[in-house]
């Protein structure tokens, strides 16, 4: 009997406590009308401010809630693959193009539609961006690498080979004519890849349309060229090229004025107060233009959000204005994918210098097959730089590569 | 626990109550418990409700058994020992048999890239990215309509309003009229505000899946909106027909079958980008051991991984215990300033010394090629075995502190009697080492190093940190390299790092991992028994 007493007051008890805790919640919505719609946006550090401020705007505008959630760069595309399908990822994601190939075939990422703004965006963000024939993201900064030079040593002349740069390196009396990172023993194609483009090796064979295919481009005479080039510059060599350099020892030398060239990010530049830097686009060490990878950075959308209309409103129509893309901009500076304001920041000779290397350069593959190149390439060149044979080395890499493109 | 607990079982008669003061069933105990009970169970059908509306029903399921279990053993009078072990239990069950449980459930299928949702969702996905914009197609102001329960859209175009729904085409709209170039008032429709529409998710979703033909002719394409406030032409060749659970694409006339792998697959071989995952049995096992391009590399790194785990606790217990030995001798000055000098590393996060060490051992620019070796250009981390050396040495650097420590306890904790008594009768130091402090040590020490194997066997940190798992091998499609222990080749093979993941497999290799450390963890703490049968 006075179990069931027991019993009774324990569900009153429950019953009061739930009632208390759920009806504030139950009466927010009916005094400020309109406000229910919520959207949420992963972002990284660097963006959050900025996104903050176009947030605020259409906020008042619209009542509706923006929520933003700091993640790492690093972690984002996997967590929105993981989290999207069971319902608890975002409604918008910062992301970069290269993911693409990822987010498609993992059904995460809805298309977006820019309508006629597109035209106003740089042609190869909006190809970065587009993953057979759809649009995917809204672009907003473009990134690549480029030749770096330090004035005092040899000027702010953009020499035009391979050989002529090393020749002024050589002249200037450094310790070393020229440094780049290869990640240490872990090798760095990225890095790379402008002199692998050289030889006229591209990682993937370009379509007509200029989508990259599933066939490996790198091998044959150009990639085995490339390969050769590699082992005579790497340890048993000239020396040029070397396992040991990573991303802070390049930094150092490069800063320190022990290697009056190196071939580096914008985000490197922070990393050279004692130096002044020209930006120039990377020579050419196999004939052939040398075409670094570009990368492209945006905004993409969930395909499972709760709020599509809202979400989508919010990224064509709030960040894709000017406004909103020079906040985005002046909070991390990265060259701008919006044309407009590419022009108006290229008065800085830096950011015009890494614009007229993307312009020469490559949208770095987005198909999902990139992401089992990099262990092969990125391997097989720090074994070549360490002396191992370029010609045989190459070739299996490229054959492991199919295999495993293959299974 | 309270007043009610300790109430005699016996049920008394009513006219004994007042005699008894313990039997006050409603104390401050009891109000105590029944707000805590209260609390637990609001929480409870919060997590249920949340749960429903989410539809994890797994997650809904074990919230309702862990709440009727709760209020049962706390409510009933019965389960007294249940009362304190309960808390401890349901921790146990979230926080590890649920793990467990997940990976063992990961393993069986093919979650990973391209099958990372359900079939819904891929269908949903093939659809959206089948459907595209009418090339040359103009952009409209649009406005969203309501008549009843029919949602349609108004489009201004070409200064005139057309409207229609899901259900009739686009037709001129007679006597609409604009404001800022935007319907504001359609006869027979209401215009729905965008304030009321984007506040309202079922809403928001309703129009983005509607479709306004914008004629009789299908192929002509439909409007839909993006945003609400414009729309466009679309049109889609893929269509979804749920009986045949196939989509059909009407302008290469290919049908694309769902396959028990987890992809829509036409006849000619091509699939839809999107998949979802599927259980797939032991196939990520089997693959595991028979899968040429992975077995190979992966029984060379399995054979790494013992060899590095028992060196490590090896080398690192036996300096440790030489250690300890020398600086317990009452003949060493400052004892304990020097004890304290040799902890530091121990004290040190291992992440940052790896990072240092790897610093260190650059060939060209390292401290330790300049200052041992006269700037020799040795390659510490480029060659095979000597990178697996330099793993060795600085996981020796950063855990001999530790047995250090620890065998300086177990030394000081021995009995000196007997070793006296060993001294009278005539041992020398290596034989009072040998049979009586080395397996008197071994008694409280072993158990550790059993732990300590376990813990290197998985010891990700300082192989990522150090090496990154390289240098490559020289030839195989599986990425790995000659440092890679399991734990990093699984983190490799996950392809978490890549982009192109295969969490199946990894969660198989996990469960591998598991029963090795299980079975050698059981098997050794079996060992150690009979030392302690020693004393």
């Amino acid at each position: 009997m006075r179990k069931h007493v027991a019993m009774g007051a324990a569900v009153a008890a429950s019953a009061l406590l739930l009632a208390g805790c759920s009806s504030p919640a139950a009466e927010t919505p009916e005094e400020s009308t309109g406000s229910a719609g919520e959207i949420v946006i992963w972002t990284d550090a660097e963006r959050e401010a900025a996104i903050t401020a176009a947030a605020e705007e259409f906020e008042a505008e619209t009542g509706a809630t923006v929520t933003l959630v700091q993640k790492n760069f690093e972690d984002l595309r996997n967590d929105f693959i993981a989290q999207v399908p069971t319902g608890e990822g975002p409604d918008i994601t910062v992301g970069a193009h290269d993911w693409l190939g990822a987010l498609v075939t993992a059904g995460v990422v809805d298309t977006i539609d820019l309508g006629e703004r597109a035209a106003d965006f740089e042609q190869v963000a909006i190809d970065a961006m587009t993953y057979e024939g759809q649009l995917y993201a809204l672009p907003y900064s473009l990134e690549t690498i480029a030749l770096l030079q330090n004035t005092a040593l040899v000027g702010d002349e953009a020499p035009a080979t391979w050989d002529d740069m090393i020749a002024s390196g050589l002249a200037a009396g450094t310790e070393r004519p020229f440094v780049i990172n290869t990640n240490g023993e872990s090798g760095d194609g990225y890095t790379m890849y402008g002199l692998q483009t050289s030889f006229g090796a591209p990682v993937f064979v370009q379509d007509d349309s200029g989508s990259y295919t599933t066939e490996v481009g790198m091998g044959g005479a150009q990639g085995e060229a490339f390969a050769q080039w590699l082992a005579e510059n790497g340890t048993a060599g000239t020396g040029y090229l070397s396992t040991t350099v990573d991303y802070d020892i390049n930094n150092e030398l490069f800063n320190s004025g022990q290697a009056p060239y190196t071939i580096q990010g914008p985000w490197a530049i922070s990393a050279f107060p004692d130096v002044d830097v020209a930006v120039n686009p990377i020579p050419s060490a196999g004939g052939e233009t040398a075409a670094p990878f570009v990368g492209v950075q945006g905004f993409f959308l969930s395909s499972q959000s709760d709020n599509a209309l809202l979400a989508t409103d919010f990224l064509v129509n709030h960040l894709a204005t000017d406004d909103a893309q020079r906040a985005l901009y002046e909070a991390d500076p990265r060259i701008p994918a919006l044309t407009v304001l590419a022009d108006e920041v290229a008065s800085d000779p830096i950011i015009a210098g890494f614009l007229a290397s993307a312009q020469g350069g490559v949208p770095m593959p987005s198909i999902p097959e990139m992401g089992s190149v990099w262990d092969f390439w990125n391997a097989a060149e720090a074994q070549i730089i360490n002396g191992a044979d370029p010609v045989t080395t190459w070739n299996q890499m490229i054959t492991d590569l199919e295999a495993a493109l293959a299974g | 626990m309270t007043v009610q607990l300790d109430a005699p079982r016996t049920t008394a008669p009513i006219a004994r109550r007042p005699l008894e003061p313990r039997r006050r069933g409603f104390g401050w105990g009891f109000i105590v418990k029944l707000a805590l009970l209260a609390l637990v169970n609001a929480v409870g059908i919060t997590v249920i409700l949340a749960a429903w509306r989410t539809e994890a029903w797994v997650i809904l399921i074990a919230s309702i058994v862990l709440l009727v279990i709760v209020d049962a053993v706390y409510l009933a009078k019965r389960a007294l020992p249940l009362k304190y072990l309960l808390p401890g239990l349901s921790f146990l069950l979230i926080f590890q048999i649920f793990t467990l449980g997940y990976t063992g459930y990961v393993a069986f299928t093919n979650y990973g890239s391209g099958h990372a949702g359900s079939m819904e969702q891929a269908v949903e996905a093939a659809l959206i990215q089948g459907e595209q914009r009418v090339e040359g197609a103009a952009t409209y102001p649009l406005a969203i309509v309501q008549r009843g329960d029919e949602l349609g859209f108004a489009i201004v175009d070409d200064g005139g309003v057309r409207v229609g729904s899901e259900l009739e085409p686009l037709s001129e709209a007679g006597g609409a009229s604009l404001d800022d170039d935007r319907p504001v008032d359609v006869p027979g429709w209401e215009v729905l505000p965008r304030a009321a529409v984007l506040s309202d998710p079922e809403l928001q979703e309703r129009v983005v899946n509607l479709r306004v033909a914008v004629s009789d002719d299908p192929e002509d394409g439909s409007i839909r909106t993006r945003d609400g406030t414009s729309g466009s032409i679309y049109s889609s060749t893929l269509s979804w027909d749920e009986q045949a659970m196939t989509i059909s694409d009407s302008e290469t006339g290919l049908v694309y079958a769902a396959d028990d792998r987890g992809n829509f697959v036409a006849q000619d071989g091509s699939r839809l980008a999107a998949g979802w995952y599927v259980p797939v049995g032991f196939d990520n096992f089997v693959r595991a051991f028979t899968d040429t391009a992975l077995a190979a590399p992966l029984f060379e790194v399995t054979l790494w991984t013992f060899a590095f785990a028992i060196l490590t606790v090896l080398s690192s217990f036996g300096l440790g215990l030489l250690f300890a030995i020398i600086y317990n001798d009452p003949r060493v000055r400052a004892r304990k300033l020097l004890r304290t000098l040799f902890i530091l590393p121990y004290a040190f996060p291992a992440f940052m010394s790896a990072l240092l060490w790897r610093g260190m051992l650059n060939s060209e620019f390292g401290v330790i090629n300049d200052l041992f070796f006269f700037g020799a250009d040795i390659n510490w981390l480029g060659d095979p075995f000597l990178a697996k050396f330099a793993v060795l040495w600085v996981n020796l650097w950063l855990s001999f502190p530790y047995w250090f420590l620890v065998c300086t306890g177990a030394l000081q904790a021995l009995p000196g009697e007997t070793l006296e008594a060993a001294t009278i009768d005539g041992a020398g130091p290596w034989r009072r080492f040998r049979s009586i402090i080395l397996p008197l040590l071994l008694v409280s020490t072993a158990p550790l190093a059993i732990a300590s194997f376990a813990f290197n066997f998985n010891n990700f940190t300082i192989i990522y940190m150090l090496t990154g798992g390289g240098p490559a091998f020289p030839s195989s499609s599986s990425g790995l390299g000659s440092t890679d222990i399991l734990i990093s080749a699984i983190y490799q093979i996950s392809g978490v790092a890549g982009g192109t993941a295969d969490y199946g497999l990894a969660s198989a290799l996990s469960i591998i991992v598991f029963i090795v450390i299980g079975v050698i963890s059981a098997l050794a703490f079996r060992q150690t028994r009979k030392l302690e049968e020693y004393q």
